[in-house]
Order: C-alpha cells, then sequence, then structure tokens
C-alpha cells in the first residue's frame, strides 16, 4: 500500500498541471462558453435533454411484483413492499446532476424518501453499503454519503412517475456524486463493514466519484 | 448484468490515466460530415477495441473544453484514430470535422471503459459468436471490434446489423466491404429513412427479423451470441428490446447509448 501511495503522488507531481496550469493549446479552437458554466463543476458541459447512460438492458419492474430489501452485515434482512415504501413520507427535491460522461443538467426536480428513513431503525455498525438493482448493476457508496439528507430512493421526477429509462419505478438519487452512483431499478442496499467496488467502480472508474473533485477514474 | 463476479475482474483501469499530448497526424473523410483523424500519443498505453477517449481542447485565452469519443481501430505504433461524426449544434465536433488540421494538437486520456470491449479468445474451444449493432455514428466503437478481429486473426462469427438513415450516412463502407469479402465478417446494412436504388429491405428501423441470426449463419448452439449495441438513446432503447425479445437476456448484451447532446 505504501508503495502504491508513493506512485500516486509520483503520477501527480508528473501530471501537476491539472490544477490550474494550462496545457497544450489547440490551435483555432475558441470554443463557446456557456453562461451557467460557473455553475458547472470541472470539466462538465451543461446538456437540456436528459441522455440515458445504462450497462446493459432497461429493466421492466410492476410495482405489484417490486420490493425493496436492506440486508446488514449479520445477514439480517428488512424488506419493504411498494405499498411499504409508498406509505413513507416523501418529499420534493431540486437538484443538479453531473454525469461522468460529461453532461450535466441544472435544477432537476425529483421526489421520494430520504434514505435516512429506510435506514433509521436498522441496527448496524457497517461504513458502507453496496446499491443493488434489478438487472445485476451494484454500486457503492459509504454510507456517509447517504446519510443526513443527502440521499433519496427517488420514484417521481419533474412531476410525474419516475420513467423506466431513468430508473423507475424506483432509483437511488444521490446528486452529489456523479450520476452512476444513482442506481436505476433499485432493489436494495447490502450494508458492509468493509468497501468494495461495484460494476463501474470495478471497471477503472473511481470508487467515490465527487463531481467537484473531478474523481472520475480509478486513481483521480 | 455481470458476467464474471466481481471480484475475479480486478481493476482494468491500470495506472491513473493522465493526460498526454496528442498531435493530429492523419486525416480521411467518411461522409461529408464525418471524419476519421489519427493522433500520434507517444505515450500511449494501448486499448482494447470498443474503449474510448477523452479529449480536451484549449483555447489560446485558457479555456477549456472536454469530450469523451469512441476508439476507431486497434492501437498502432501509438497511433489512436477517432472518428468524428459532426454535430450541427456542438462546441467540439464542428471544429474537429472541419477546422482541426494536421499537425495541431490537442490532450487526449485513456483508454476508458472496460465493459463496451471485445478481445478474441484464441484459448476458446468454440468462439463466441458477435453480433453487433450499430445505429448511426454508434458503429465506430463497433468498426474497432471488426478491425481487431481482423488484427488479431481471430476466426470469431461476426455479424454486423448497420442502421443508418440513407446511403450518404454510411461510414467505413468499401472497407466493411472488404472484411465482409476477406474476413468472413456479415455485413448487414439497414436505412432507416431511404435506401438505395434496388435495395431489397425496404426504409425503415430495425425489426426482429433484422436481427434474428439467419439460418445459414453456421453459428454454433452454444457458447450463445453476445450483442454489442451502440447508437443513439432510443435505437438502443429498440434494439435491446428487439434482442430480449430474440431470446438474448441481459447477461450477453451490452449497450453504449449516447445522448442527442453529444458533439
Amino acid at each position: 500500500m505504501l508503495g502504491e501511495g508513493a506512485h500516486r503522488l509520483d503520477e501527480l507531481a508528473r501530471s501537476g498541471r491539472e490544477d490550474g496550469d494550462m496545457g497544450i493549446i489547440t490551435r483555432g479552437f475558441g470554443g463557446r462558453r456557456e453562461p451557467e458554466a460557473a455553475a458547472l463543476p470541472p470539466g462538465q458541459y451543461l446538456t437540456r435533454d436528459f441522455p440515458v447512460l445504462t450497462a446493459g438492458p432497461t429493466q421492466y419492474v410492476d410495482t405489484a411484483d417490486w420490493s425493496f430489501t436492506i440486508t446488514t452485515e449479520t445477514g439480517d434482512r428488512t424488506t419493504w413492499s411498494w405499498a411499504d415504501l409508498m406509505a413513507l413520507t416523501s418529499e420534493d427535491i431540486e437538484t443538479d446532476i453531473h454525469c461522468v460522461t460529461r453532461w450535466s443538467k441544472l435544477g432537476t426536480r425529483w421526489h421520494g424518501v430520504p434514505v435516512d428513513t429506510v435506514l433509521e431503525h436498522i441496527e448496524t455498525a457497517a461504513d458502507y453499503l453496496m446499491a443493488h438493482s434489478y438487472g445485476g448493476y451494484t454500486t457503492n457508496l459509504p454510507l456517509e454519503d447517504v446519510l443526513d439528507g443527502k440521499a433519496w430512493l427517488a420514484y417521481g421526477y419533474a412531476d410525474g412517475p419516475l420513467p423506466v429509462e431513468h430508473g423507475g419505478p424506483l432509483r437511488l438519487l444521490v446528486p452529489h456524486l456523479y450520476f452512476w452512483k444513482s442506481a436505476k431499478w433499485l432493489n436494495g442496499f447490502t450494508l458492509l463493514t468493509s468497501d468494495e467496488p461495484g460494476f463501474w467502480e470495478g471497471f477503472g472508474y473511481h470508487n467515490h466519484g465527487d463531481p467537484w473533485r473531478e474523481e472520475r477514474y480509478d486513481g483521480d | 448484468m455481470t458476467e464474471t463476479p466481481l471480484r475475479d475482474r480486478g481493476k482494468v483501469g491500470g495506472p491513473r490515466p493522465r493526460w498526454l499530448p496528442a498531435r493530429l497526424a492523419g486525416l480521411r473523410s467518411e461522409t461529408g460530415t464525418a471524419r476519421t483523424m489519427t493522433f500520434d500519443v507517444p505515450e500511449w498505453p494501448g486499448h482494447q477495441a470498443g474503449q474510448h477517449v477523452d479529449l480536451r481542447l484549449t483555447a489560446a485565452d485558457g479555456y477549456s473544453t472536454e469530450r469523451s469519443y469512441s476508439i476507431a481501430a486497434p492501437a498502432e505504433d501509438a497511433r489512436v484514430s477517432i472518428t468524428v461524426q459532426e454535430v450541427g449544434t456542438g462546441e467540439v465536433s464542428p471544429y474537429l470535422v472541419e477546422n482541426m488540421e494536421l499537425g495541431d494538437a490537442l490532450e487526449m486520456r485513456g483508454p476508458i471503459g472496460g465493459w463496451f470491449v471485445w478481445s478474441p479468445s484464441p484459448e476458446a474451444p468454440v468462439e463466441q459468436p458477435i453480433l453487433l449493432v450499430a445505429g448511426g455514428s454508434g458503429v465506430v466503437p463497433l468498426m474497432a471490434m471488426v478491425r481487431e478481429r481482423a488484427r488479431s486473426g481471430s476466426r470469431a462469427p461476426f455479424r454486423l446489423v448497420y442502421s443508418v438513415r440513407d446511403p450518404g450516412q454510411v461510414l467505413f463502407a468499401p472497407e466493411l466491404a472488404q472484411h465482409a469479402q476477406d474476413e468472413g465478417v456479415q455485413v448487414d446494412l439497414v436505412y432507416s429513412r431511404e435506401t438505395p436504388k434496388d435495395f431489397a429491405r425496404p426504409a425503415g428501423r430495425i425489426t426482429a427479423r433484422d436481427l434474428a441470426t439467419p439460418p445459414d449463419a453456421g453459428w454454433p448452439d452454444d457458447p450463445p451470441p453476445r450483442a454489442y449495441v451502440c447508437g443513439p438513446t432510443a435505437f438502443v432503447e429498440h434494439a435491446i428490446r428487439t434482442l430480449l425479445d430474440l431470446g438474448y437476456t441481459n447477461h450477453n448484451i451490452r449497450a453504449e447509448r449516447f445522448g442527442p447532446s453529444g458533439g
């Protein structure tokens, strides 16, 4: 581990100009600055569309068959049906979202249940969770990134239900991290005492994914 | 969606992908609005077919912006080729397609993406048949796979179903014909709006008939084929639904989508 750290410092030193010094100038490139660009994390551009990015097929899950299960590090399981989840206090969320493929979308409106609510009565000593989705997708998060009003189980988008291509009936919403952490078609959390990489994290994407620190790829 | 347990895969990202200087060393027009650009990247670490790169362009006043593009071909002497389709309203693609000249420089980092990749498996007793489904410029990473197959001498059964709006939009047409003739890659074009004269299939979007394995393809029953689908979001969603109806599953479909905002 020591060796790895030393290697990374070395790499950082060699690519030190990333912190503001100007790189190579591309002759003839003028660019077109968007007025809202100031509100964007580094390396992002604004989109007014809502692009869809998914590793595999869209999952079609009927709410009648849907359930959400939290499994603790000791194997205890708590399951919510769709009706159980709808009975929980929900709220409106207005937030910016940032995808690692470089688009950002400002002022998106969602509706859902805070992750705090479903974790409230779960007994755990875990520091991490693995989010699981219908279709097999996974993504890992520290618990501190989903507690204290930072993440939601979202089932509404704009003024309607969350469309299936965007993860409906329900997805995780963790807007302060790159959007691959906001797992579509969510169906559970596994609580973990030690961190493990999820799907994209195992393919070289950053373990944490903070857009403001531009944590795109492993080692950033 | 995972085909192998997470723990067996390890990290494919390797060392931190750094921004590398890249100089434009080759240009080829593909259509009126697309061209292939080959960059000299002296420190390039190599890549797999299907991966992409990030480009960073910096204006004289220090303003810079970044975009991702699919790599179009296997690496050759630290050269990286991308094929860029101009998006009229884009900030970057019009510059790349219209203005950038040989010798001009930008920064590149990668390769990126370890999921939407194909590599030959010469040790397999029967190589897995591969169905490539392209919508428009989504053909680029799939072309990288076709080229990698030829470069490596793989005999994996390959079929490309390539949907374009009209005959003027076909990328890589002569080379695809060559791969079909010399390498046994089956190439089927589908025109969604307008066909060439005397083309048997009427214009229209891709159907189950287009994607079903032809009876004379000679594909083995086992292993089942894997499909790679790349194109605009709506195209990919439609193609995937069609493949699921044909018996493909979550486990043997890999997809890459791009939104209308690219470029």
